[in-house]
């Protein structure tokens, strides 16, 4: 599944004023607005019990926020919930409160979201019949962009982003899915950032890779976010203390502790999250 | 969930308890030769200081390894990175015994002279020591605490020694090269008891989380919010 937009382009709204921190940490002076803002979210699917349970969290501009958690604790739902994706599936239903800039997310267009808030998923899913160029150039296409010489600069601004140009510069032509897993999820991170989105949600995007391709993408998040926000669920919680400056522990439907990774990876509030990174459950 | 991981730690954990207890017998017998002005403790100290080495080695590759294949987090983390200083201060404290020796050593061969409040040093800074690896081995802060107010009654007995002794060789010249002894016995045992402080600050840093050492320092990166790597 992809988000990619089918609207024309739209400008970006500004981002209003930042909301409040619920819980300063110890260099709250330092810290950067907040972009995103998430209050009280519940999650689920049809009848059975909620898959959030009333999650509140702040997500700060041009950082890195991961979301670690054992598995089923929520937390693909509820980057799920960030772009409306979650309430795509039949059943599924999001309450709460969701602030981008002072909109709630709930009440907006969820194409014109996804424009501002896009996803990489698990696995690298460029479109099977569409070339390294036409990939990601589908965003700006489906917008609406028709000014090829704007295209081609855009595709090429946001492959070199991604870190692929060097590599795809001479077989723009070729498919997509010919590249090799780590390059197809970097085309996948290009696509994204073609229609250069504010916030970028990452779904394990790198658990189908090898150390290798990870670790370009652990390079890339690190250039990426001095443009752009982003939040990344994964399992693997050295790639969350490397990457991020915030991370999240979630543990069945509930923020269990939220705080600066360095905090979260040395010296933990909570005995559930020490349990967890330190390998005692899981 | 009881982990592989936690027999390691605790593996480690035992050879730290077993290098510090070498090192409490190397500080006994180091002061037997100066008090007793008896030398065969030389070789004891001597074979311990080599035990003592090889622990040294051993628990730093140990560290290493745990680091590198297990990647530790928050309390195993802070337990390795204590381990690693503790270790180094161990190592430092059968140093100063093995000074301690050879001093005492040269002093049994000269006519006997005023210790001052040598021997009084020697409790307090064994006592530390002990109580820094108790502290340690129990995760015992309140403990760990008591040791580092302790430093400050062993800093005034040896500028009570030094004074003492810097009067008896200002009155006999004769007693010049023993009192130099003198005064530096009680300035190792004054830095064994610096090691026990540095290990009873590990220890508050393992179990807390809080870093204690420098406080003017820590408090100044605070209001500064200086943040090392977030």
């Amino acid at each position: 599944m992809d988000t990619n937009p089918v609207v024309p382009p739209t400008p970006a709204p500004a981002l209003a004023a930042p909301l409040p921190a619920p819980k300063p940490g110890p260099s709250a002076q330092k810290e950067k607005p907040v972009v995103m803002s998430v209050r009280g979210l519940r999650a689920g699917y049809g009848g059975g019990a909620s898959v959030l349970k009333g999650v509140s969290l702040d997500v700060r501009e041009r950082t890195v926020t991961a979301i670690i958690g054992p598995s089923g604790c929520g937390k693909s739902t509820l980057i799920r919930c960030l772009n409306r994706l979650h309430e795509a599936l039949p059943g599924a239903y999001c309450e709460g409160d969701i602030h981008l800039g002072g909109r709630n997310v709930l009440e907006i267009d969820p194409v014109l979201l996804r424009r501002e808030v896009g996803m990489v998923f698990q696995r690298p899913n460029p479109f099977p019949t569409m070339s390294v160029f036409e990939n990601v150039a589908s965003g700006l296409v489906l917008n609406g962009e028709s000014d090829r010489a704007k295209i081609a600069e855009r595709v090429e601004t946001s492959l070199r982003r991604a870190a692929l140009w060097d590599e795809v510069k001479d077989k723009l032509a070729a498919p997509g899915v010919g590249l090799s897993g780590g390059q197809q999820q970097r085309l996948c991170i290009a696509r994204a950032l073609a229609v250069e989105p504010h916030i970028l949600l990452m779904d394990e995007p790198c658990s189908a890779l090898d150390p290798i391709a990870t670790a370009r993408i652990e390079e890339l998040l690190v250039e990426i976010k001095e443009q752009l926000t982003v939040v990344i669920v994964t399992h693997n919680m050295q790639q969350a203390a490397r990457v991020s400056e915030y991370t999240a522990f979630m543990l069945m439907g509930e923020l269990v502790e939220f705080g600066e990774t360095q905090q979260i990876f040395t010296k933990p509030v909570d005995k559930r999250t020490e349990d967890y990174i330190t390998g005692r459950f899981g | 969930m009881k982990r592989h991981f936690d027999e390691d730690l605790d593996d480690l954990r035992g050879r730290l308890l077993r290098m510090g207890g070498l090192c409490e017998e190397m500080i006994h017998a180091a002061v037997k030769i100066v008090v007793e002005r008896d030398e065969e403790h030389l070789n004891d100290v001597a074979e311990w200081e080599r035990q003592v080495n090889r622990h040294h080695l051993e628990i730093d590759d140990v560290c290493l390894k745990l680091i590198a294949l297990h990647q530790p987090a928050a309390g195993d983390l802070r337990l390795i990175a204590a381990a690693l200083k503790i270790n180094s201060d161990l190592e430092r404290v059968g140093d100063q015994a093995v000074n301690i020796a050879e001093t005492g050593v040269f002093l049994c061969k000269e006519p006997k002279i005023k210790l001052g409040d040598v021997p009084r040093m020697v409790e307090v800074a064994t006592g530390m020591l002990k109580d820094s690896l108790d502290s340690f081995a129990r995760g015992d802060v309140e403990l760990a605490r008591d040791v580092i107010r302790r430093d400050d009654e062993e800093d005034r007995l040896k500028s009570q020694t030094f004074n003492e002794l810097v009067h008896l060789m200002q009155r006999d010249s004769s007693a010049i090269a023993r009192g130099m002894d003198v005064i530096l016995i009680a300035r190792n045992l004054e830095r064994v008891a610096d090691h026990a402080t540095n290990i009873a600050e590990d220890v508050i840093f393992m179990v807390l989380g809080k870093d204690i050492r420098h406080p003017a320092e820590q408090e100044a990166r605070e209001a500064g919010g200086a943040s090392a790597t977030a």
